[in-house]
């Protein structure tokens, strides 16, 4: 099932003119607040009624202001992941849980109470109150809840930007888990590079209420131009197979070939993942380097140099792993006369790689 | 007890409760549809009808009870249609009685209902039309059960004034024993009347441990229901 939106709206001075498609798994609407991201989300729920636009989920027209269709919110069949939960506060976990189920269409496929509540670790929380939950389970019932409702797309709305590190660490593997499970299109907003890295299959990146980029994840981000903090948080995004974890709390993968050699990462030989690499980590050197502490080398061809604003330059390398970026200062950039289609070794240290930037792939 | 008080006076008391029963269950979805209107309506006329329902507050009660005379009397245009289409007459009844205390009522069921549904958070609502509700199934499953502490504190002071009015009341449908002498009219009449003032007394202190349990019971319930809503 596809997501198609084509929207046009005017609030005051800023203007949203926005198109692009959400095909199957996780679209991530990317950019700094105010680039028209839950405008976006908000026009798909109905929740905002643009000036124009076409918003049609699968074979279902949500909205077409030229033929005059405005579904209503309740119409519209979407699991809506809030920002801060939104649970009703007068009823029980199992009730906010049921929500949505009540008026769902009799019929409509539907998941399992038990599952979910299974899939979300909610079992000794169905009979509390929202008041007494703390923010990650508050959470993991706002998901919950969305599922429960039948349907046919989820929207969520920065679901983990009110919670800190370790919640979010707890609930991003239940949204990798959707993604994978659930055939319905998810349209995700953020504005963290390692959240959209781990998550996206598709990424839209915004700015002013207009789309700069969309496309595959790794493709889009590894285009620094789009990224909402610019060179300082760009990175790659690799996809990698576990292939043992070593006595000395290393990791092994492999990534088209390539060995690297992580911290303990939380999968079973086999699995594969997905690694960000963030830029800053990455050094390049001429000749593969000997007698480096730095235990991962991948040789490439140059593929862009990207100056940035300031002394620094985004190096783009294809190697045998995918696509990485390089952060480097301009001025070694020209003193190791670097140029596109060179060969340089990208080298990465273990320890770079962030336990939340790894995720399941 | 029947000493205590003449049966005229219990007359007024079972009066006064039977006016301000009434009064009460007639303003609960009045008063409720229109504090709804109020808090979350974007429509013309919306500063209109906000000063229309205040209008008893502020006018003099017995301009309240002459408008109702004008409007709802046997002579009055929507007094004769009440009678000629259900064949209910308000006039010098207790029926009038009771919609005297109603309207005196009514700013303020509104008011405690319009701030308690302005406190309920719109995105909460927003949340359950995503879900799947239509606005009415939102007002009755996340709207109604979080505004029923200011709906309670509404009713009471609904009951309350229903058991007290006394402007509108007598001039709308003068003091007539058993028929429209509430409690206060009856008090009235006994300061009025030589040897009157103890029976007067005694009713006040009645009227005055009435009123008292209404707001006690309001109390202990909204607490019940806000320990609900905030609670484990």
């Amino acid at each position: 099932m596809m997501l198609d939106v084509a929207l046009r709206h005017s609030l005051g001075a800023f203007t949203l003119d926005a198109q692009f498609r959400a095909p199957p798994g996780v679209t991530v609407l990317f950019g700094r607040s105010g680039s028209g991201k839950t405008s976006i989300v908000n026009a798909v729920a109905g929740l905002l009624m643009p000036d124009q636009g076409r918003i049609v989920s699968g074979d279902r027209v949500l909205l077409d202001t030229a033929a005059g269709v405005r579904l209503k919110p309740h119409g519209r069949r979407l699991g809506y992941i809030f920002q801060e939960g939104r649970l009703f506060p007068h009823l029980t976990v199992r009730q906010n849980l049921c929500y949505g189920a009540w008026f769902a269409p009799k019929g409509a496929a539907r998941a399992d109470l038990a599952q979910v509540v299974d899939l979300l670790g909610l079992g000794a929380l169905l009979d509390r109150r929202p008041g007494a939950l703390s923010g990650g389970e508050k959470q993991r019932v706002a998901i919950g809840r969305a599922l429960l409702s039948a349907p046919q797309l989820i929207l969520a709305d920065e679901p983990l930007a009110a919670l800190d590190e370790a919640r979010k660490a707890e609930i991003l593997p239940y949204f990798e888990r959707l993604r994978d499970a659930a055939g319905v299109p998810i349209l995700y907003v953020s504005h963290s590079a390692s959240e959209v890295a781990r998550l996206a299959t598709t990424v839209v990146a915004l700015e002013a209420g207009r789309v700069i980029a969309q496309g595959p994840a790794a493709e889009v981000l590894s285009n620094p131009a789009v990224l909402p903090t610019g060179a300082r948080d760009a990175g790659a995004v690799l996809s990698a197979r576990v292939i043992a974890h070593h006595d000395d709390g290393l990791s092994e993968l492999s990534a088209g070939g390539i060995p690297l050699f992580l911290p303990r990462v939380a999968a079973n030989p086999g699995a594969s993942l997905r690694i960000r690499i963030a830029a800053h980590d990455v050094i390049l050197s001429h000749t593969r380097p000997e007698g480096l502490s730095a235990l991962n080398i991948l040789p490439g061809l140059i593929h862009e140099i990207r100056p940035g604003g300031g002394p620094g330059a985004i190096v783009a390398i294809d190697t045998a792993a995918g696509r990485i970026l390089s952060r480097v200062t301009r001025r070694s950039a020209t003193t190791m006369g670097l140029a596109v289609g060179q060969d340089v070794h990208a080298v990465v240290k273990a320890v770079a790689v962030a336990a939340t930037d790894i995720g399941a792939g | 007890m029947t000493d205590w008080l003449s049966p005229a006076e219990w007359d007024a008391v079972r009066l006064s409760l039977r006016v301000a029963f009434w009064a009460t269950l007639i303003n609960l979805p009045v008063g409720i549809a229109l504090a709804y209107a109020l808090a979350r309506g974007r429509f013309p006329g919306r500063g209109l009808l906000n000063v229309a329902v205040h209008l008893p507050l502020i006018m003099p009660p017995v301009v309240t009870g002459y408008l109702l005379l004008l409007g709802f009397g046997a002579r009055g245009p929507i007094g004769a249609f009440f009678e000629s289409t259900f064949g209910l007459s308000f006039a010098f009844r207790w029926t009038g009685a009771a919609l005297a205390a109603g309207v005196m009522a009514l700013p303020f069921m509104v008011r405690a209902v319009r701030l308690s549904i302005e406190a309920v958070d719109p995105r909460l609502e927003q949340a359950a039309a995503t879900l799947g509700a239509s606005r009415l199934w939102v007002f009755l499953t996340v709207t109604f059960p979080l505004i029923i502490p200011g709906i309670l504190a509404g009713t009471v002071l609904t009951f309350a004034k229903g058991m007290g009015e006394f402007g509108a009341t007598i001039t709308f449908v003068s003091n007539i024993p058993g028929q429209t002498q509430t409690i206060p009219l009856a008090i009235d009449l006994l300061l009025e009347t030589p040897g009157g003032e103890g029976r007067a007394a005694r009713l006040a202190a009645l009227s005055i441990a009435l009123a008292a349990s209404a707001l006690a019971l309001s109390e202990w319930l909204s607490r019940r229901v806000a320990a609900r809503v905030g609670g484990q």
